[in-house]
C-alpha cells in the first residue's frame, strides 16, 4: 500500500461541479489525497470509488455550504487534518435580469461568489500562515475584470473575490503561504450547458485543473484559462468607457 | 446541436441534454422518444435522435474492481482509454476491445463489439455479467444471464433501443506485458489468407489488412497479423524492468478536411501497394506496444477528416463459414471492378456466436471505408446483394445507408426485434435516425 503519511492533501470546495472534479482527478493523478467538499456530500459517493480507483489515493467526502458561515469553523475542525492545499471552486452564476429586482436572488449570488469562499479561504489563511506553508487557490472569473451589462452581479461578486485574493497572497508574501487566482474565460460545464460558446475561446474542465496544478506547482499569481482570454481582458479593461456603453455587451 | 457519427455522414440536428448522475437521467428520460449516445465512434447515424440524444459521458464514474477476478464495475460512459491507463499497469487489459478505444462501455454492449479474438474468445458479451438500464416504464432495472435475461440478451447489440444502459461489470483479462509478440504474414490472394486464417486458430489475435484494389490472381492479396500477449519471459531484459511501460505516441492531428480529390483511385492504389511492400518486407515476428497493435488509427487524431466534407461510409458484413470463400471472392471482384478503393479494408474470422441482436456469426468478416458519393453508394448497395446471396448480414454500428428490406431479408431475427420493441413499449420510447430508417 502507498505510505500514506507522506502524501499531500488537496481539498476540493465546491467537488461536484466539472471544474471541481477535473481539479480533483488532476490532483489525485498527481498523488494527492484528495477531501471533497460540497453540499449533499453523500451524493459525492461515486466520485468517491472513482478517484480512488483510478488514482489509488484515498478520498473522504466532507458537507459543506458556504452561505452557512456560522458553521466554517466547524468545518475546518471536522478535516481532522490541515490540508495542504485549498481550492474554492464554488460559484454561482444565477440569471443577471432576476438580480436585478430580486433582492433575494442578487444576495445569494453575491454571497456565493464572494463572501462565502472569501471566509472560508480567509480561514485556512490564518491556519496555512500558523504553520507557514500551503496553497490557497480561489476560482474566480474574467468577469471580475471589468462589470458588464450581461452579468454584472456575478461579476461584482467575483471581481471582490479575486481582490481579496490578491490582498490574501499579498499579507501571506514570505511567510511561505502561496495564493493562486484562477480566471477562466468560458469553460464547457454543467453551468454554461446550452449556451452557443465560442470553439476557441472555451476551455475544456480539464485545462482548467491542468493550469490550476501549474500554478500550484510554479507558484503563479493569476492565471488566465484559456490564456488568450488575458489579452481579451486586458483590451475589455481599457475600453474607454463612452465606447464600452455602446457595447452593452 | 449538429451531430453526425464517426463517419460524419449523415449530419442531423439534434437536442443534446447530458445527465451526471441517475437522477438527472430519469428525469431527462421523461422527454420522449430519445437515445443514448457514448463517444459517438459509430460510424452512422445509430446514436443520433433529433428530439433528445443523451450524452452519456458525463456518467463516467468507475464503481469497484474486484483484483481476484478482474471484474470491473463502472458507469456506461466510462471510456476504455481510462480503463486501459488505469488498469494495464495493474497487470489487466480489455478482454475484447475494438480497434478504437475511445468508445464508451454503453457503446461497447449496445454494439456488443467483437476484436481481433473473436473467434476464441467471442464478443465483448462474453465477459459482461450484469448491467443496469433504464427501460421504457421509467424504471432502472439490473438484468444478467440469470436476472431479466431477456432485457439482458437484447440489449447486448440492441443499439440502445431496448434503454439506457447506466452501469455495467465486466471481467478483464490478466495480461504479464504491455507488449504484443506479432507475426506478419503475406498472402498472395484471398484464398492463402483464409487457410492461415484457419490454421493460426490458436492464436489469440488475428486480422487481414487487404489491398483491395488487387485484382486477377493476386485478388484479395493481404498482411495477415496474428498477435499473443507477450509474457514476461518474451521480454528483453530493457523491457523487463517496466513491463507495462510502452512509448507514449505523439497523437498526430489532421488539422482540415482534405479536399475531395485527396483520396481517389489512383492514391489508394499507390498506398496500399506501398503498405503491402512494406509489410511484406516486415513478415516475421516482432514485439509490438498495445497501442500500436490494437489501436494503429487512434495515433491520428480526427483522422475521419481525410475524407472531407462529405464524410465517408462503412461497409461491413459477416457471411456464414459454408459461404464465406465465394462470398469473400465476390465482394472483392465487386469493389476491385468499381476502382472504388477503400483506404482501409479488413477482413476477421469470427467464431460461433448465437445471440438474440449482436452481429457476429460463424464466418468471415470484411469492412472496407468508402467516401460518400454517388459511386460509391451505388457499389455498396451491390456489396449489399452480394451479401444477401451468400447468407450474410450487416454490422449497424458501421452502418449509415442501408435500407429497411434488405436488412429484414439479411436476419430473420430482425422481426423478433420489432416485436420485443412494441411489446415492451420500447419502440415508441427509444429510436435513432438508424433505427427510423432501418423501421426497427
Ligand atoms: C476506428 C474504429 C475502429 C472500430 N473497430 C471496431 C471493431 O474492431 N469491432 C467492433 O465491434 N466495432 C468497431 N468499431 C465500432 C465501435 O466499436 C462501435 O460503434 C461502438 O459502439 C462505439 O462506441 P461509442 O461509445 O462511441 O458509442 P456511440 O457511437 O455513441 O453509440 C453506438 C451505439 O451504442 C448505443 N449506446 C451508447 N451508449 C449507450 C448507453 N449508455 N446505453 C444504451 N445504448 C448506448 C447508441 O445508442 C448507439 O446505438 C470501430 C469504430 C472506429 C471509429
Ligand atoms: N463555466 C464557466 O464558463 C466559468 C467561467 C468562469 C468562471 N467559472 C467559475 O468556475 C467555478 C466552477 O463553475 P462550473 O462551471 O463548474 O459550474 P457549477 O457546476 O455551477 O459549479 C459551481 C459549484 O459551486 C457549488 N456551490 C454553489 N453554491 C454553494 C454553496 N452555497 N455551498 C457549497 N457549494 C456551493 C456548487 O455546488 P452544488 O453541486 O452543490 O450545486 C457547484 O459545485 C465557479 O466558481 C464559476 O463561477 C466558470
Amino acid at each position: 500500500m502507498t505510505d500514506t503519511s507522506k502524501q499531500k492533501t488537496a481539498l476540493i470546495l465546491g467537488g461536484r461541479s466539472d471544474i471541481g472534479r477535473a481539479i480533483a482527478h488532476r490532483f489525485a493523478a498527481d498523488g494527492y489525497t484528495v477531501a471533497l467538499a460540497a453540499r449533499n456530500a453523500d451524493s459525492l459517493e461515486t466520485d468517491k470509488a472513482d478517484i480512488a480507483l483510478r488514482y489509488n489515493v484515498p478520498v473522504s467526502l466532507h458537507e459543506l455550504d458556504v452561505l452557512d458561515t456560522a458553521k466554517m469553523p466547524q468545518f475546518v475542525d471536522g478535516l481532522g487534518m490541515l490540508p495542504d492545499v485549498v481550492v474554492s471552486v464554488v460559484g454561482l452564476l444565477g440569471d443577471q435580469a432576476e438580480n436585478e429586482t430580486d433582492l433575494e436572488k442578487a444576495t445569494r449570488v453575491m454571497r456565493s461568489n464572494y463572501e462565502g469562499p472569501a471566509l472560508l479561504l480567509g480561514i485556512f489563511a490564518n491556519l496555512f500562515e500558523q504553520r507557514g506553508s500551503g496553497t490557497l487557490v480561489g476560482v474566480s472569473s474574467v468577469a471580475g475584470d471589468r462589470g458588464r451589462a450581461a452579468n454584472y452581479v456575478y461579476g461584482s461578486a467575483k471581481a471582490g473575490f479575486t481582490a481579496f485574493l490578491s490582498g490574501l497572497r499579498n499579507r501571506l508574501a514570505g511567510k511561505g503561504v502561496h495564493v493562486v487566482t484562477i480566471k477562466p474565460g468560458f469553460v464547457r460545464t454543467q453551468m454554461t450547458e446550452g449556451m452557443k460558446l465560442p470553439a476557441p475561446l472555451t476551455a475544456a474542465p480539464e485545462e482548467v485543473a491542468e493550469a490550476t496544478l501549474k500554478a500550484v506547482r510554479k507558484k503563479q499569481s493569476t492565471v488566465y484559462t484559456r490564456p488568450v482570454w488575458l489579452l481579451i481582458m486586458f483590451i475589455i479593461r481599457h475600453l474607454p468607457e463612452p465606447i464600452f456603453k455602446k457595447m452593452k455587451a | 446541436m449538429k451531430l453526425s457519427g464517426w463517419g460524419r455522414f449523415p449530419v442531423v440536428e439534434c437536442h443534446i441534454a447530458a445527465p451526471r448522475n441517475q437522477d438527472d437521467l430519469i428525469r431527462l428520460a421523461q422527454s420522449r422518444p430519445l437515445i443514448a449516445r457514448g463517444n459517438g465512434r459509430s460510424y452512422g447515424d445509430s446514436s443520433l435522435n433529433s428530439q433528445l440524444t443523451l450524452d452519456m459521458r458525463h456518467m463516467n464514474h468507475m464503481l469497484a474492481f474486484d483484483n481476484e477476478t478482474g471484474q470491473l464495475t463502472a458507469e456506461a460512459g466510462v471510456l476504455l482509454s481510462d480503463i486501459i491507463d488505469t488498469f494495464l499497469p495493474r497487470g489487466w487489459f480489455p478482454a475484447v476491445t475494438p480497434g478504437t478505444k475511445f468508445v464508451t462501455v454503453g457503446g461497447m454492449i449496445a454494439s456488443d463489439v467483437h476484436g481481433k479474438n473473436h473467434h476464441k474468445d467471442g464478443s465483448f458479451g462474453s465477459f459482461l455479467d450484469w448491467i443496469e438500464i433504464l427501460t421504457a416504464d421509467g424504471e432502472v432495472q439490473r438484468c444478467s444471464r440469470n436476472q431479466n435475461a431477456d432485457l439482458f440478451e437484447w440489449t447486448l447489440g440492441g443499439m440502445g433501443l431496448t434503454g439506457v444502459i447506466l452501469k455495467a461489470a465486466f471481467r478483464l483479462r490478466p495480461v504479464e506485458s504491455g507488449w504484443i509478440r506479432q507475426t506478419t504474414v503475406s498472402a498472395a490472394n484471398l484464398a492463402e489468407a483464409i487457410d492461415i486464417f484457419e490454421a493460426s486458430g490458436s492464436s489469440t489475435y488475428s486480422v487481414a489488412w487487404i489491398d483491395c484494389l488487387s485484382s486477377g490472381p493476386s485478388l484479395g492479396r493481404s498482411l495477415v497479423y496474428l498477435g499473443e500477449h507477450a509474457a514476461l519471459t518474451d521480454l528483453p531484459p530493457e523491457k523487463l524492468k517496466a513491463p507495462f511501460e510502452t512509448p507514449r505516441k505523439r497523437k498526430l492531428n489532421v488539422p482540415l478536411d482534405a479536399p475531395g480529390f485527396a483520396l481517389n483511385r489512383w492514391t489508394v492504389k499507390a498506398f496500399n501497394a506501398v503498405y503491402y511492400k512494406a509489410g511484406h518486407s516486415k513478415s516475421g515476428t516482432q514485439l509490438v506496444d498495445w497501442d500500436t497493435y490494437f489501436y494503429p488509427l487512434d495515433a491520428i487524431l480526427d483522422w475521419n477528416r481525410i475524407y472531407g466534407r462529405k464524410g465517408f461510409a462503412q461497409f461491413q458484413c459477416v457471411i456464414p463459414l459454408a459461404q464465406s470463400k465465394a462470398g469473400m471472392q465476390a465482394l472483392l471482384k465487386a469493389i476491385s471492378a468499381a476502382g472504388q478503393g477503400s483506404f482501409l479494408s479488413v477482413l476477421k474470422r469470427f467464431g460461433p456466436q448465437d445471440s438474440r441482436f449482436s452481429f457476429p456469426m460463424e464466418g468471415y468478416t470484411l469492412a472496407l471505408d468508402f467516401p460518400v458519393n454517388r459511386r460509391s453508394l451505388d457499389l455498396m448497395d451491390k456489396l449489399d446483394k452480394i451479401t444477401l446471396a451468400h447468407g450474410g448480414r450487416f454490422y449497424l454500428a458501421k452502418d449509415a445507408r442501408l435500407k429497411a428490406d434488405t436488412l429484414a431479408l439479411s436476419d430473420t431475427r430482425v422481426s423478433q426485434f420489432r416485436e420485443m420493441r412494441k411489446s415492451t413499449q420500447a419502440a415508441e420510447t427509444f429510436s435513432s435516425a438508424q433505427s427510423d430508417r432501418l423501421a426497427l
